[in-house]
């Protein structure tokens, strides 16, 4: 298609001009932040800080690096499970506009609202005080299960919805059941999606700070038990920038979390992209 | 009852399991409801309700203790307004750049980077903003640097990814006749993407810009970590000053808090779950009416 080219006048350049602007400033930004934590921490990486024992001075990221693994472990044992299951009665069970799957709508789009802190401050009002868990892994797991629940049931809606109908009618037409189509059939498919979506949830995790440090605490040891505290990368990013005694430590410690959170997410596009353009 | 099979009763339990897992969502928002509101409300009501949220004295320390929290409110309002006076203008051109005027083979770098943006912890964004932003807020405007105007514009920063997404899915869902009509009425690209579309899309964007409000105004370590924390009603022109918001009271007093100045810090959280859940509701709503078009 030939397009005819009309002349612009002051107003069009104007705009065009803002919208070049918005766009520069918005890649100088990104450019800023991942540049400046990179370049300034790469250089301060450096084997101690990997060390397994905690000290004042070496301040190693292996607790706070267990720990978020740990936190990022026992979330998801309960998170995903609930979440795709929730999502599969939705979309596979529940009727059409039904006042039921309208209250759960209604109630992820609102805990996908709530801010971090008051997630922290509800996990330590409920799981540390009244359930008597203090500062624990399962209180801090169990908190940020519920802030990750709606991430991984809209990830997993989306993905049983583009599953074609044909699928389960053609396994219904074979004589399965609606559990075994499910099983076997819908979400197979539906797989890569449910995953860049838990993947995504990972790497709202590893970010996480407000909820983790009132729940998990931010003590550098590792969890021994459940009911132990310690702390995650992000809550070891906050002490260091707040005691501002280890500058170097904290540049990069920033720029470790840096790198774990930009790969997390790129491994989330990558797995969702891959296999839906293979499907 | 007549005898049925195995696998009627296996269908059954499955469905019942499905059930309670989507329940899940909604007994975890109860649960958050009845445990934020059964420790905040009798609080603020033992302390009066109107002291509470017009008070501007914060004194947990005194005795007896003050607990006003209008400053944190005020504080709140003040990044609020400045984030979306930094964001939403360079976020709404921005997705404008990325709806209608990108490049093919531009926009597959500049749409993951945008997502690179929106997965950035905000504690790495509070760490820039402490050692790159405070810096250049003080040697460029005076003051300490930790202030209402360094605040503003790191959240201005962290909502931009919100603000383009969201404006952006908004703008493709216009019909593009509008577009080709306004083209065929002799306007130019721009004329037509600005004076068509974007109005078109306009329940779309506020809609985006509702929810950069509600990013802006839960943020917490980010604020906190650059806005001073002083717990002082400050007026708008004191921009250069440091001020306290509502999410940075509870995360700077939670850890030590007890008795009536932990409830304090607990109703704080309430009203800063009542001013979130207001903006959800009208998120909703502008997401309906464009849902509706």
């Amino acid at each position: 298609m030939k397009i005819i080219k009309t002349k612009k006048k002051p107003l069009d350049l104007i705009l065009l001009l803002f919208t070049w602007l918005a766009i520069a400033a918005t890649v100088a930004v990104l450019v800023m932040v991942v540049g400046y934590v990179l370049m300034n921490g790469v250089g301060y990486i450096r084997p101690s800080l990997f060390a397994w024992n905690f000290t004042t001075e070496n301040q190693s990221l292996m607790p706070a690096i267990m720990g978020t693994l740990m936190i990022v472990g026992l979330a998801l044992i309960v998170a995903v499970p609930l979440g795709v299951g929730s999502a599969i009665y939705l979309v596979e069970y529940a009727r059409r506009g039904s006042i039921f799957v309208k209250i759960v709508r209604t109630m992820t789009e609102t805990l996908a609202g709530i801010p971090s802190i008051v997630y922290g401050l509800f996990g330590f009002i409920f799981f540390g005080v009244f359930l008597g868990w203090g500062l624990s892994l399962l209180s801090g797991a169990l908190t940020v299960t519920i802030m990750i629940l709606p991430l991984i049931m809209r990830a997993t809606e989306e993905s049983l919805k583009s599953v074609p109908d044909s699928f389960r009618e053609g396994s219904f037409g074979l004589g399965a059941g609606r559990l075994r189509t499910v099983g076997r059939i819908v979400l197979p498919a539906a797989m890569p999606g449910i995953l860049g979506g838990v993947i995504l949830a990972i790497g709202r995790i590893v970010g996480e700070t407000a909820a983790i440090i009132f729940t998990l605490g931010n003590v550098a040891r590792m969890p021994n038990n459940l009911f132990d505290t310690g702390r995650t990368l992000s809550a070891h990013m906050y002490a260091l920038a707040n005691e501002g005694t280890h500058p170097g430590e904290a540049h990069a410690t920033a720029a470790v979390l840096l790198v774990v959170v930009i790969l997390v997410n790129a491994l989330a596009s990558f797995v969702t992209k891959f296999i839906r353009g293979r499907a | 009852m007549g005898k049925r099979p195995l696998s009627f009763y296996k269908e059954l339990f499955a469905k019942i399991l499905f059930g309670i897992a989507a329940s899940a969502a909604v007994f975890a928002v109860g649960l958050i409801c009845v445990f934020l509101f059964s420790q905040g409300l009798p609080a603020m009501a033992e302390m009066g309700i109107w002291q509470f949220l017009t008070g501007t004295e914060w004194r947990p320390t005194w005795n007896p203790p003050l607990y006003g929290i209008l400053p944190m409110i005020v504080g709140s309002l003040y990044v609020t307004a400045g984030a979306i006076l930094f964001g939403v203008p360079i976020g709404i051109f921005a997705a404008v750049f990325m709806a209608e005027m990108c490049p093919k083979g531009v926009y597959r770098f500049l749409k993951p980077a945008i997502n690179l943006l929106a997965g950035i912890p905000s504690v790495v964004f509070g760490y820039f903003g402490m050692v790159i932003l405070v810096p250049f807020v003080r040697e460029n405007f005076g003051g300490t640097g930790n202030s209402i105007l360094t605040a503003s514009i790191l959240l201005g920063m962290m909502i931009l990814p919100t603000v383009i997404t969201i404006s952006e899915s908004a703008m493709r869902a216009v019909p593009r006749h509008i577009y080709e009509g306004a083209v065929a009425l002799g306007a130019s690209r721009e004329r037509a993407v600005f004076f068509t579309i974007l109005p078109a899309a306009k329940s779309g964007v506020m809609a985006a810009v509702v929810l950069g409000v509600g990013r802006a105004i839960g943020e917490t370590m980010a604020v906190r970590m650059v806005a001073g924390n002083q717990a002082i009603l400050r007026a708008p022109n004191e921009f250069l000053m440091g001020v306290r918001t509502m999410t940075s009271n509870v995360v700077l007093e939670l850890g030590y808090a007890y008795g009536d100045h932990r409830a304090a810090l607990i109703a704080t959280g309430v009203v800063l779950f009542v001013f979130v859940m207001i903006i959800n509701v009208l998120f909703s709503l502008l997401k309906k009416k464009e849902g509706a078009r």
